[in-house]
C-alpha cells in the first residue's frame, strides 16, 4: 500500500481506517492534542488537534486519513488559534503552575510552552472547585480538569469502574465520581487503575509521592511536548511511574 | 420518594436505561426535585453507573439535583420577553416574596430565575409555573401571583386563563390551509409506495425546515439504504431558537398532518418506530399530544396495520428538560437515549448511526407535514409555489415590534419588507433572520428575500424599532449561548463565556475598543474550531450587528485604549477600612493631584509610606 497524505508539505503514510492523528503520530509528527490518547478512541472536545484538510477546520483526531489529502498542521493561524484555546482553558480553570506538583509532567503546560503561550490574557474566571482529599492513597484537585474525560474514558474502558464522569452544563460542567457522597473515598477506585495515571493535568495525584521527581528532571523539562508526546503517552507514563517508584524508594 | 411511586414510573419504563431522561422528569414532577438518595436509587434499578444518573440530571435546566422549592417559577429571558417587560415582572415578583432570583427561600416555598426563550413570544411576557406555561404576564397577574404562592395554593389551581396559548395565525398558504382529513396524506403515501412517494420527495425539491436545509429526498434515501436491524423516524419537536414558535402551532393545530408526516416518513425509509422530541418548554401540550395518538390507534391510522394495509408504525413522545442545543440532531438522539445532550463526532451521521447506533432520520415537525402535503399533491405541484432553489412555503414566527406577531405562512421568496408590512411593524430597526444564531439585517437590506439562496430562517423573525437598543439584543444572545453551550467542546465552553462577559464590562461603561476586538477574535475561533452549530453560529448575529450598529457600542466604551474589567480603586475598599485611611493618598485613579500631594507631604517614597500603613493596622 503507497496511501499517504501531505501534513505541511511533507507525505505521511496511513493505513486505512487511521485518523489523521494517529497515522501523522505513527510517522512521528506532532500534531498538539490534549484531550486525544493513543489507547483511547477519540474524543474531539479539547479542539487543540484543529488543523485544515483542504481549506476546512477539522480535528485531527476525529477525521480519518484519505489519499492525497492535504493537511496543514503546524501554521501561525493555526498555532494562534491553539494558544487562544489554551488560554481559555487556563482562565476557565485555576492552573498555578509553580505550586502544581504536575508541573513538568502535564501537557497543558507543555503544550502551552510548545505554541508559545506567553500570558493567560483572558481574565480569570477563579471557579470554586473544592478538592476531595478522601482517598488514602489518591486526590483530586478539580480546579486544574480540562474536561478532556481521559479519566472518565480509562475507568469505563479499561479498568471497568466506571469512577469518573463530567456533569452539569457549560462553563458549570464538572467531573464528578460514582459515588452519593461525591467523595472519590466512597468508589471502588484504586491507585492502580489505569485512570489513576491517565489525566495530563494535575486533577488526579497519587499520594505520598509528589516531587519523587525533582522539577528539572521531568518529562517535559528534559524534551518539549512536540518531541516527548508523539512517542506515545503511554510509554512515557510507565517510565514515569517506574522513575517515581524507584526514586521514593 | 415512596418505593411504590418509583416502582410504578421504573416499570412503566421498563427499567431500561435508555428511558433515564424521561425517569427523571416524572420522577421531579412527583418531588420537586432530584435528591441524591432519589439518583442513587435510579441508578441501582437501572443497573447503571449513579454517576452517569447524576451526569444526566445535572445538565438540563429543568432538572433540580438541589431543593428549588415548592413553587418553581421561569421567567422566559428572550429579547422579546425583555421588550415586552418581563424584568420589571420578575423584580416585583422577587421584592413581594422577599427573594433573591436564582435562590430558594430560606423556607424552602419558592423560588425565581429565568430560564431561555420559551417559544411565546407572540404572546410574552411568558413564565414556566412548575413547568407550566404562563402566557401574557402582567403586574396584575404577579400580584395575584404572589398571593397564590403565600398561600400555597396548587399550580393546578390557579387561574385557568393565565394557561392560555394562542394560535395567533394571521396568514395562510397551502400549509395552515390544508384542508386535509386525518390519514388522508398517508393513504396517499400508501397509493404511491415508497419508492413513489420518495420520487415526489425528490420532485418536489423539499428541504428541512429547521434552518440548515437539506434536501429531505437524499436524507430519506440514505437513511433507507443504510443497513440496520431498525430505522427510526424522528421529529425534531424541539423548537429552542430564541423567536421561534411555529412548530408549537403545528402541534397544538395541526397535528394530524405532523404524524401523517411521520407515518409517512417511515414508510419510505422502512421504519415502524417513531420518537417525537417535545421540548419540556411545551410540556403543556404533551397530554392532548398523547390522547390524539390514543384516538389514532383506534382509529386504525397508528400502529399495527394502518388503514388496513398492512403497514405498521408507532410513535413515542420524548419530552426534553431545558436544553438548547438539543435542538441539534445528533445531541437530540443522545437526549432520546437518556444522556446529557451533547453532539456526537460526525460522521457517522444519524442517517446512518442514529438512535441506539441505527439509521435515523430526524426532520423538523415543519418538514414532516409539508411531506404530508406532497404525499396528497406530488411534487410538481410543490415545485411550483416558492423560488426555484426554495420550493414550497415557510413558515415564519413573527415577533417584537410589530402590531401583530404571530405565524405567517409565506411562500419562498417574500422580501422582508413584505413580511414586516404584513405584521404591521413600523420604524424598524432591525430584524433578526433565524433568532439568535442567525443574521441580523438593517433597513436597506429589507429588500431581501427570506430563501435558502438569500435570508435562510428556521422561521424566527423578531423586529427591533428605532427605540431599542441593539447593543442590549446582542448581549441577550451571547448570555443565551453561554448558558446554553452544552460545554463539551474548549471554544465554545468558554467562548460564549468570555463573550458574556466582554458584554458585561461594556454594559457596566468599562469597555474599551480592545474588546470590541477580542469578541472579533473571538468569533474567528469559534467558527472554525466549534464542534457543532451552537458554537458556529453563536457569534454570527454579535458581528452584524457590531458591524451594522458598531454606535450602540461605542457609546459604552469607556476609554480608547484598554480598560480593565474591574475598578483598581474600589478592590482597595476593604483595604481602606482595615487601616482606617480614607485620605487621597489611599486611592488609585485619575487623581494625580492627589498623589502629587501625597508626595508633597512625605509619603511619597514605599520606604516612608510602609510604615505609616502598618503604625495604622494596629489601633
Amino acid at each position: 500500500m503507497n496511501d499517504s497524505f501531505l501534513l505541511d508539505g511533507e507525505d505521511i503514510p496511513f493505513t486505512p481506517g487511521q485518523t489523521v492523528m494517529q497515522a501523522a503520530t505513527a510517522a512521528g509528527k506532532y500534531i498538539p492534542h490534549l484531550c486525544w490518547h493513543p489507547d483511547f478512541a477519540a474524543h474531539g472536545s479539547c479542539k487543540l488537534c484543529t488543523v485544515k484538510i483542504g481549506g476546512r477546520f477539522a480535528t485531527a483526531c476525529t477525521v480519518r486519513a484519505s489519499a492525497g489529502q492535504e493537511v496543514e498542521n503546524r501554521t501561525e493561524e493555526l498555532d494562534a488559534k491553539r494558544r487562544t484555546l489554551l488560554q481559555l482553558l487556563f482562565v476557565e480553570g485555576n492552573h498555578f503552575c509553580p505550586s502544581c506538583e504536575k508541573s513538568g509532567d502535564c501537557a497543558l503546560q507543555a503544550t502551552a510552552y510548545e505554541m508559545g503561550m506567553l500570558t493567560p490574557h483572558f481574565d480569570h474566571f477563579y471557579p470554586d472547585r473544592p478538592v476531595d482529599a478522601s482517598h488514602p492513597d489518591v486526590l483530586l484537585e478539580f480546579n486544574r480538569c480540562i474536561m478532556c474525560e481521559l479519566c472518565v474514558r480509562a475507568s469505563r474502558d479499561v479498568d471497568g469502574k466506571n469512577v469518573f464522569a463530567l456533569a452539569g452544563r457549560g462553563t458549570k460542567s464538572h467531573l464528578i465520581v460514582n459515588s452519593e457522597s461525591g467523595q472519590l473515598a466512597d468508589t471502588d477506585f484504586a491507585a492502580t487503575d489505569r485512570a489513576a495515571e491517565v489525566c495530563p493535568v494535575g486533577v488526579i495525584l497519587k499520594k505520598r509521592v509528589g516531587f519523587a521527581v525533582p522539577i528539572g528532571r521531568r518529562t517535559y523539562d528534559l524534551k518539549p511536548i512536540s518531541a516527548a508526546g508523539t512517542e506515545g503517552e503511554r510509554e512515557d507514563a510507565a517510565d514515569k511511574t517506574a522513575l517515581r517508584e524507584k526514586e521514593a524508594g | 420518594m415512596a418505593t411504590p411511586e418509583l416502582e410504578r414510573i421504573l416499570a412503566r419504563h421498563r427499567r431500561d436505561p435508555l428511558q433515564l431522561l424521561q425517569i427523571l422528569i416524572e420522577v421531579q414532577a412527583r418531588e420537586a426535585w432530584l435528591a441524591p438518595a432519589t439518583l442513587s436509587a435510579i441508578a441501582d434499578a437501572l443497573g447503571v453507573p449513579r454517576a452517569r444518573v447524576e451526569s444526566t440530571a445535572s445538565f438540563y435546566s429543568f432538572l433540580h439535583t438541589r431543593p428549588a422549592g415548592e413553587f418553581r417559577i421561569l421567567f422566559s429571558d428572550n429579547i422579546t420577553d425583555r421588550m415586552l417587560g418581563n424584568q420589571a415582572l420578575m423584580k416585583s415578583l422577587c421584592d413581594k416574596l422577599w427573594l433573591e432570583p436564582g435562590k430558594v427561600s430560606e423556607d424552602g416555598l419558592v423560588s425565581v430565575d429565568t430560564t431561555s426563550c420559551t417559544g411565546m413570544c407572540d404572546q410574552g411576557p411568558a413564565a414556566l409555573a412548575n413547568g407550566r406555561t404562563i402566557t401574557r404576564l402582567t403586574p396584575a397577574r404577579i400580584d395575584e401571583m404572589a398571593h397564590l404562592i403565600r398561600r400555597r395554593v396548587p399550580v393546578g389551581d390557579w387561574p385557568p386563563e393565565w394557561f392560555h396559548v394562542d394560535d395567533n395565525i394571521r396568514r395562510r398558504d397551502v400549509l395552515l390551509d390544508h384542508g386535509l382529513a386525518p390519514g388522508n396524506a398517508l393513504a396517499a403515501a400508501l397509493d404511491r409506495g415508497p419508492t413513489g412517494l420518495l420520487g415526489e420527495i425528490e420532485r418536489s425539491g423539499l428541504r428541512g425546515r429547521g434552518g440548515a436545509g437539506f434536501g429531505s429526498d437524499i436524507k430519506w434515501r440514505s437513511c433507507r439504504d443504510a443497513w440496520g436491524d431498525a430505522h427510526y423516524v424522528i421529529c425534531n419537536a424541539d423548537e429552542g431558537e430564541p423567536g421561534t414558535f411555529k412548530d408549537r402551532v403545528l402541534l397544538a393545530s395541526h397535528f394530524d398532518l405532523v404524524v401523517d408526516g411521520m407515518c409517512i416518513a417511515g414508510m419510505a425509509i422502512g421504519a415502524n418506530k417513531g420518537f417525537i422530541y417535545l421540548r419540556g418548554e411545551y410540556r403543556y401540550l404533551l397530554d392532548r399530544l398523547e390522547t390524539r395518538l390514543a384516538q389514532r390507534r383506534e382509529q386504525g391510522l397508528l400502529g399495527r396495520n394502518i388503514l388496513g394495509r398492512g403497514f405498521s408504525f408507532d410513535i413515542e413522545i420524548h419530552l426534553g428538560a431545558g436544553a438548547y442545543i438539543c435542538g441539534e440532531e445528533s445531541a437530540l438522539i443522545e437526549s432520546l437515549e437518556g444522556k446529557p445532550g451533547k453532539p456526537r463526532i460526525r460522521p457517522p451521521f444519524p442517517v446512518t448511526n442514529g438512535y441506539r447506533g441505527q439509521p435515523s432520520t430526524v426532520n423538523n415537525v415543519e418538514t414532516l407535514a409539508l411531506a404530508a402535503l406532497i404525499a396528497v399533491h406530488g411534487g410538481e405541484w410543490f415545485r411550483a409555489i416558492g423560488t426555484p432553489a426554495s420550493t414550497g412555503t415557510k413558515l415564519l414566527s413573527v415577533s417584537g415590534d410589530v402590531e401583530r406577531p404571530g405565524i405567517y405562512e409565506f411562500p419562498f421568496g417574500v422580501t422582508v419588507a413584505e413580511v414586516l408590512e404584513a405584521a404591521g411593524a413600523r420604524d424598524t430597526q432591525a430584524v433578526t433572520s433565524a433568532g439568535a444564531a442567525g443574521h441580523c439585517l438593517a433597513a436597506d437590506e429589507f429588500d431581501r428575500r427570506i430563501a435558502f439562496e438569500d435570508v435562510a430562517t428556521g422561521g424566527s423573525i423578531m423586529v427591533f424599532d428605532h427605540s431599542r437598543d441593539m447593543f442590549e439584543v446582542a448581549r441577550n444572545f451571547l448570555h443565551f449561548f453561554a448558558h446554553e453551550s452544552c460545554g463539551f467542546c474548549t471554544p465554545c465552553r468558554v467562548g460564549t463565556a468570555v463573550n458574556a462577559r466582554l458584554m458585561d464590562k461594556l454594559a457596566a461603561d468599562r469597555g474599551s475598543p480592545y474588546d470590541l476586538e477580542e469578541m472579533a477574535r473571538m468569533h474567528r475561533l469559534m467558527q472554525g474550531a466549534s464542534h457543532c452549530g451552537l458554537g458556529n453560529t453563536a457569534t454570527i448575529a454579535l458581528e452584524d450587528i457590531l458591524a451594522k450598529f458598531r454606535p450602540a457600542f461605542e457609546r459604552r466604551l469607556h476609554s480608547p485604549e484598554y480598560e480593565p474589567a474591574f475598578d483598581l480603586d474600589a478592590a482597595l475598599t476593604q483595604a481602606r477600612r482595615m487601616t482606617g485611611r480614607d485620605d487621597a493618598g489611599a486611592h488609585l485613579g485619575d487623581n494625580r493631584e492627589a498623589l502629587a500631594a501625597e508626595r508633597a507631604h512625605g509619603q511619597g517614597n514605599p520606604a516612608s509610606a510602609e510604615p505609616a500603613s502598618a503604625k495604622d493596622l494596629q489601633p
